[in-house]
């Protein structure tokens, strides 16, 4: 694939020099996977700088593009390069998707952010593959921070934030009581909560049941680090400089205590993961496409023999 | 097939300026998406220079841009003008109330496609295809 390598070289310079469609070009590269997005990776990774890494999740409706807007926006304003990864999810019937991130973040727009919508695409982890490789683009042109929002409502999306510097789970008043915060999932993850429409009734109450559960965590020796629990009103702008300080604070102790290099670490191992799975499935599928016949006996039997011609043992 | 083959047409919709009926053109990102296509939806208020900077960012195969307001001869060709500027050769179709008379002018201005009242989803879909299609996509 000489002739790929090459179009990406070009393109790599070309979006380094700051040309956004450039950018916008090597993103879609990569989302598409394949032989391609693996020549963008090998441009892209000598370039990486190390952007801060920034993961937004909580339920649909409880803020996070309006709350990503205003950090973008007031990052961009203060001279910064923030980009945003906007994710929303692909419809499992047809493979299309709305993505209506862009509604809520005019703001950023307008300051200069550069912002990219992505779809779930659904099928086999292709976000845990897709997302590190677009971080690495930006984080090769020169973004920093890099803030990726998506749905918190699935394993790949969770894994996906908890592999940024900073996972920031966003949850409303009314989201659930002190029995909701202590079962096992998002919450697990977060480094900082923001309570967000704090201007509605309930929001002190939502802080409160989050405060019992980090109370719980230090009972159990969870807790490493307790998370901070911010009040914010997105659509009025309240609270997203204290929210913005909170994770700078955050990725300091981070740097300070020397744990970024061990979540980068991470980072890194969860990537490398992610496309070994996607190998592995790749050559179950052509192994099962090549079969004229699966072999009779017992599936597990089955599987385990030609795992082994697979693995070559 | 490549995986540019595979992949999903991406479509940026939108409605320029003061025109607040955004009806049709959330009935066209639903029939988009469940004709299996990314819609990355600007909605209302936008300007030339938002939907210019959304189509470069977000890599669009297809601009949709909906007009209920009468613009379309003033506003349709500033957008094509405006994407050409940036170098961006990103096919526009237009919905929206258009006289069959200003279909021809809409035309020579660059505009791909006009879609009106009583398209059907199939026709929708079709238009959007053909228009990335012309431009080697899809």
């Amino acid at each position: 694939m000489d002739g790929d390598e090459t179009v990406v070289a070009d393109l790599v310079t070309t979006a380094c020099s700051g040309d956004r469609r450039a950018v916008a070009r090597l993103l879609t590269l990569v989302e598409r996977g394949g032989e391609p997005a693996d020549a963008v990776a090998e441009a892209t990774h000598p370039l990486a700088a190390g952007a801060q890494v920034v993961g937004i999740t909580g339920a649909p409706g409880s803020g996070k593009s309006t709350l990503t807007d205003g950090l973008a926006a007031s990052l961009a304003e203060a001279g910064r390069r923030p980009a945003v990864l906007a994710v929303d999810p692909s419809s499992p019937l047809t493979g299309g998707a709305i993505l209506g991130d862009r509604v809520r973040m005019e703001a950023a727009a307008t300051a200069g952010a550069f912002i990219r919508s992505m779809a779930t695409r659904g099928h086999a982890g292709g976000l845990a593959l897709a997302v590190p490789g677009m971080v690495r683009v930006l984080d090769a042109c020169g973004f920093d921070p890099v803030l990726v929002e998506t749905v918190g409502v699935g394993q790949v999306e969770v894994d996906v934030v908890s592999v940024a510097d900073t996972a920031v789970v966003v949850v409303t008043a009314g989201w659930g009581d002190a029995v909701q915060a202590n079962k096992a999932g998002l919450l697990e993850v977060a480094d900082l909560f923001v309570v967000n429409k704090a201007d509605r009734p309930g929001a002190h109450e939502a802080r409160r049941d989050l405060e019992l559960m980090l109370d719980l965590s230090e009972v159990t020796g969870q807790a490493v680090d307790r998370p901070a629990v911010m009040l914010t009103t997105a659509t009025e702008g309240t609270g997203i400089d204290d929210l913005w300080s909170a994770i700078q604070a955050h990725h300091g102790r981070l740097v300070t205590e020397g744990r970024l290099v061990g979540r980068r670490t991470r980072r890194h191992r969860a990537e490398v993961r992610s496309r070994l799975e996607h190998l592995l499935t790749e050559a179950v599928e052509d192994r099962i496409a090549d079969l004229p016949a699966l072999p009779d006996g017992v599936p597990g039997t089955v599987a385990r023999r030609l795992a082994a011609e697979l693995l070559g043992e | 097939m490549s995986a540019a083959d595979r992949s999903p047409l991406r479509v940026v919709l939108a409605k320029l300026g003061l025109d607040g009926h955004d009806r049709g053109l959330k009935v066209v990102a639903r029939i988009l998406r469940d004709a299996g296509m990314e819609v990355v939806y600007l909605g209302l208020r936008q300007t030339t220079d938002t939907v210019v900077a959304a189509v470069e960012q977000e890599d669009a195969d297809v601009v949709g841009i909906s007009m209920h307001n009468a613009g379309h001869l003033v506003l349709a060709p500033r957008i094509v003008g405006a994407l050409a500027d940036a170098g961006l050769e990103v096919p526009v179709v237009i919905g929206g109330i258009v006289p069959d008379d200003d279909r021809l002018v809409l035309a020579d201005a660059g505009v791909v496609g006009v879609l009106g009242p009583g398209a059907s989803a199939e026709e929708v879909a079709t238009c959007v295809r053909d228009a990335a299609a012309s431009r080697g996509r899809g």
